[in-house]
């Protein structure tokens, strides 16, 4: 009974957290801004980071929890140095 | 999976929904907004409560299963509610300046 509940829980969020990341990608996409384009990866880095969590409870693999962690880590490196290149980079582009 | 207790069971599964439910809503927020000032805003919850949610279901589940208290998933959540506010406050600080050059950005004339 609680395994089911919990399975379709599960697959409940996942299914959110994908149509969160095919936001996201027409947001990647369509953005006007390349600030746009910066914000819609650090929200599929979330929605991905996310989904590999629920994935780990699903299976209860340990090893889902360290691919997590170095995706919040890359996600937090890459968009802080894209937004730090889009700070500097006005100064030679206008 | 092992049978978990029913009281425990229904508040995981709840979390999870409602973890769900919260990403959706900002990663649906990060498409529909018009101007990127608003846009910023969308994502910080799937970043925050999201991650708290799933956090908390993850703890409570694990705990239960291994007879132990399991709280390594709060790494990614201190990690996360550390790191957020800097890509934000970065993404923020360049949209201001190269919006300052042109006043006709198309997210001001919207």
């Amino acid at each position: 009974m609680s395994a089911t509940i919990l399975y379709w829980a599960g697959g409940f969020a996942l299914l959110c957290f994908t149509l969160g990341l095919g936001c996201a990608t027409v947001r990647l996409i369509r953005g006007p801004g390349a600030e746009d384009r910066v914000l819609a990866l650090d929200t599929i880095y979330i929605n991905g980071m996310l989904i590999l969590l629920v994935l780990g409870l699903r299976f209860e693999a340990g090893l889902y929890f360290d691919v997590a962690l170095l995706i919040a880590l890359f996600g937090f490196v890459g968009s802080s140095a894209l937004a730090k290149f889009l700070l500097r980079g006005e100064v030679i582009e206008p | 999976m092992t049978e978990l207790p029913l009281w425990a069971a229904v508040p995981a599964a709840l979390l999870l929904v409602l973890a769900g439910i919260v990403t959706l809503v900002g990663s649906f927020g990060l498409l529909r907004l018009r101007s990127f000032r608003e846009r910023m805003h969308a994502p910080t919850m799937g970043m925050t409560m999201g991650a708290f949610c799933v956090a908390l279901a993850a703890t409570v589940i694990a705990s239960l299963l291994q007879h132990r208290p399991i709280v390594h998933e709060w790494l990614i959540c201190l990690f996360l509610f550390m790191t957020a506010p800097v890509t934000a406050i970065l993404l923020m600080q360049s949209a201001r300046r190269r919006q300052r050059g042109r006043p006709d950005a198309p997210d001001e004339a919207e």
